[in-house]
């Protein structure tokens, strides 16, 4: 009996990821939630701009490539003009929260029916590893060598939180990828995001605490006790949103 | 039996498999170099194993195939 091996919906293909990136991780997860749900023939992701920008070699369903940031107004057309289709994207830190926060926030402000992952490892890692918005203060990175100064850069955005104050989305929630546990939560979450949408319950969005040992220069075990360390103290992991429990007890 | 099998082709030597394994039977073969030119992970002893798959859940490039 198989107990784990690579999910169909993921392509037999190499990753091009740096060793220890947990953008495979959560790849794999996401591929996993396609095949529980048997929706790999209507599943339509949309990749970003960043290091996941060869997502669409990845995965073995319909791909589009968006413009920088723009992946979720790019998910709303497809999903208004194939609404019986599955629609997700997939989103570092640099494309959701700044290039493309507005069309972030506007696509869960509207509750557009579709399912957004969105990964936080706090840096710029395509591009040489520049701070982002959601560095943490005191965080060297390129942009930052004394690190960031809060009273010049300002504080880290926390998407969950501010998309959590909206009245429009129905499901937010904040995982993370650093041990097995948190794995098999974050798992959950990726395949409660895509059942939201198969039920037409609204927008949701997962963001996926991970790691860049490259940029953050460490050892990718290290980066993952950095993780539990200082990304999900100021992180913190939860469901921030939930309407489609509320609407579940009424 | 718990069998476990790496792809050692697409294995990147990140470690992460190691540090998950409860039993510590997996290990980065030092000597050996695979086509991308890392050292890759693989089991020393199959018959601890109790194919409980941490080291595939934490894989992030699907090297490993976990059956029993």
């Amino acid at each position: 009996m198989v107990v784990f091996e690579k999910p169909h919906a993921l392509c037999d293909v190499p990753l091009h990821y740096c060793p220890g990136c947990t953008h495979g991780i959560v790849h794999r997860l996401v591929a996993e939630a396609i095949d529980e749900l048997g929706i790999e023939g209507t599943a339509i992701g949309v990749a970003p701009v960043g290091c996941a920008v060869m997502a669409y070699d990845y995965f073995n369903c319909d791909m589009v490539e968006a413009a920088h940031g723009r992946a979720p107004a790019v998910a709303t057309g497809i999903k208004r003009a194939l609404p019986e289709n599955i629609v997700f994207t997939y989103q570092g830190d640099g494309d959701l929260a700044s290039i493309g926060m507005a069309e972030t926030v506007h696509a869960a402000t509207r509750n557009e029916n579709i399912t957004i992952i969105f990964i936080n490892n706090a840096i710029y890692g395509m591009t040489g590893g520049q701070m982002a918005p959601t560095s943490l203060p005191g965080q060297v990175t390129q942009t930052s060598p004394y690190g960031r100064d809060v009273t010049t850069a300002g504080f880290p955005i926390k998407v969950s939180e501010l998309l959590a104050a909206l009245d429009g989305p129905s499901y937010i929630q904040r995982v993370a990828v650093n041990n097995v546990k948190n794995v098999k939560q974050a798992k959950k979450a990726i395949k409660k995001a895509f059942e939201n949408q198969v039920q037409g319950k609204g927008f949701s969005l997962i963001e996926v605490v991970s790691s860049c040992p490259t940029n953050w220069g460490m050892t990718p075990q290290q980066a993952l006790d950095w993780v539990e360390e200082k990304m999900i103290p100021y992180y913190p992991l939860g469901v921030y949103k939930d309407k489609t429990s509320e609407e579940g007890e009424k | 039996m718990p069998k476990v099998s790496f792809k050692e082709d697409l294995c990147k030597g990140c470690g992460l498999c190691v540090n998950a394994c409860p039993k510590q039977i997996i290990e980065l073969k030092k000597d050996v170099i695979n086509k991308k030119g890392h050292s890759p992970a693989g089991i020393t002893d199959q018959s601890k194993c109790i194919a409980c798959a941490f080291c595939a859940t934490m894989c992030p490039d699907c090297v490993i195939t976990v059956e029993k």
